[in-house]
């Protein structure tokens, strides 16, 4: 077995630019350069032509009209304007906005900021496998709610939220429905009008296109959403957000999405069966090896796992020549363990314990069995040094110890 | 986050990792932190004649609370209790080069040594006080 490392499993985070993405962008760069606002020249027209090109492509992934498509920096950028955009226009219907304890925080720190802006915002809790039922947000809608945000798909876990059925109640309800589906998008079907979906942020970087550009699906009809712009200026994207548009990473996108598209239900498939390779591996191998999230609605790439008695942090310094990341406190600045694992009832010491693998498109199976190798020699290093597994292996039940929480 | 050579050092080939009897009346065992903090350390150490003459360890934490508890084990094997009972976190802070926010796992590695040394500390009044011939 041959592979070559360091060996990136974090696709969750960001992706490689597909080549053939890359290509199609270079001469955006320097040949069609032009200003996609520009009317008055020839420079202009191609750079807006290729806008719209991207525009029908990033369309046609979710069924959506090109003029229902804004192009924005990100999907962060997409969070804000949808929901901060939608309270806005709505002021005078409401302020009531409903969502999930599990969101991004771009969605979360948007919701605080509102709340702070005279805003009431209901985060609903999630069940054990990091869902929201269409139940909870039926009882949560009050008359004033102008607003449900529900992510697709979780970012740590990979979990899908029942989207379609949330998009049936809101628009029966008659209150918007945005969801944040940088996860889902280019990895999964998404069809808007199916879904009810009204309002829906996606990113060109986590599907093999460009950092720096992302775009949000506005429902043009039945009913049609307004949204209060956040970047005001010469009025590009239909007042929706202004600025210079980012032609080259617009081209991207809509190449990144185009080939998702195409390749989606083969790629899926494949990144699949690695995913579930891992798995049985993972769970075979290594006694008290803990799968976060449901795997009967699940992205296929994303694997969350726990290995109990094992601190997060410290296993990924043994892998130090594998690139995944963990819901330990000891990676993050807050030196919190992760929200997303401890919603779901995750005790704090198996969020500390949670590694979160995602397969892409350049993942091989021999980087899997890599990586399974490397997580089951590290496991046991650990669990050798480690206090709790000794206590467990000695017939001592840890809840029954008083800790010293520091 | 970039760790120091020292701290790699520490992970990779940690000294001193295991398990003293702690039933043994020259054994002083102190256990501290909890695993919903994410660090839990035990610290052992054998005492004869005053003198700390072997330690162990084993930590369920970062990398930087693994290499802290073992370079504590490496410290006070040789020195007396009392100079053990002096090692300051900020030692082993600047040993290990920690960053600002792994400083509590120098604290955790203080006050482990600090609780075996009380554990063996109390082992050792048990007996005199029954005794109390004196």
């Amino acid at each position: 077995m041959s592979v070559k490392t360091p060996i990136y499993l974090d696709f969750a985070a960001t992706c490689p630019v597909d080549p053939r993405v890359l290509e199609a962008m270079l001469p955006a760069f320097t040949v069609d350069y032009g200003n996609a606002a520009s009317r008055t020249h020839v420079f202009g027209w191609r750079a807006e032509e290729a806008v719209e090109r991207g525009r029908a492509e990033v369309a046609k992934t979710i069924g959506a009209d090109p003029k229902e498509i804004t192009f924005t920096s990100g999907a962060t950028e997409s969070n804000n304007l949808a929901i901060k955009g939608a309270a806005e226009f709505l002021a005078d219907r409401g302020k009531h906005i409903i969502t999930a304890v599990t969101e991004h925080k771009a969605v979360l720190d948007t919701c605080k900021y509102l709340e702070r802006r005279g805003c009431d915002v209901t985060y609903l809790p999630v069940d054990t496998q990091g869902l929201v039922t269409p139940a909870q947000i039926a009882e949560a809608i009050r008359p004033d709610t102008i607003l449900v945000s529900v992510m697709f798909a979780n970012n740590e876990t990979g979990v899908i939220q029942p989207i379609a059925e949330i998009g049936a109640l809101c628009h029966e309800r008659g209150v918007l429905f945005h969801t944040d589906a940088v996860q889902a998008f280019g990895k999964v079907p998404i069809d808007v009008q199916a879904m009810n979906i009204d309002m829906m942020s996606v990113s060109a970087h986590k599907i093999y296109g460009p950092k720096g550009v992302g775009a949000l699906y506005v429902r043009r009809r039945r009913p049609r959403v307004r949204i209060a712009p956040q970047i005001h200026g010469g009025g590009h994207e239909r007042g929706n957000r202004s600025g210079t548009l980012n032609v080259p990473g617009i081209v991207g996108f809509g190449e990144a999405a185009r080939i998702a598209r195409e390749e989606m239900a083969e790629e899926s498939a494949r990144i699949l069966a690695l995913r579930e390779h891992l798995r049985a591996r993972l769970s075979a191998e290594i006694p008290h090896a803990i799968v976060n999230g449901t795997l009967e609605r699940h992205l296929p790439g994303t694997l969350n796992v726990s290995f109990a008695y094992v601190e997060g942090e410290s296993l990924l310094m043994g892998l130090k020549d594998i690139a995944v990341s963990s819901g330990s406190a000891c990676t993050s600045a807050s030196l919190e363990p992760s929200y997303v694992l401890r919603a779901m009832g995750l005790d704090d010491e198996l969020a500390h314990s949670s590694l979160r693998i995602t397969i892409g498109r350049p993942t091989t199976r021999d980087e899997i069995d890599y990586l399974a190798d490397r997580v089951k020699e590290q496991v046991e290093r650990l669990r050798e040094m480690s206090p709790l597994w000794e206590m467990v292996q000695d017939g001592i039940d840890l809840s029954t110890i008083e800790w010293t929480p520091h | 986050m970039a760790y120091s050579n020292k701290v790699i050092d520490h992970y990779e080939n940690p000294r001193n990792v295991g398990s003293l009897d702690k039933d043994d009346d020259d054994v002083g065992t102190g256990i501290v932190g909890a695993p919903a903090c994410g660090d839990v350390m035990k610290l052992q150490i054998r005492v004869e004649g005053g003198v700390i003459t072997d330690a162990k360890f084993k930590t369920y934490g970062c990398g930087s609370a693994i290499a802290s508890s073992s370079l504590v084990t490496e410290w006070v094997k040789g020195m007396s209790v009392d100079e053990a009972m002096k090692i300051q976190n900020s030692q082993i802070a600047e040993e290990l080069s920690l960053p600002p926010v792994k400083i509590h796992c120098s604290v955790l590695a203080e006050d482990a040594i600090k609780a075996a040394i009380r554990d063996y500390q109390e082992k050792q009044q048990k007996p005199a006080t029954e005794g109390a011939a004196e």
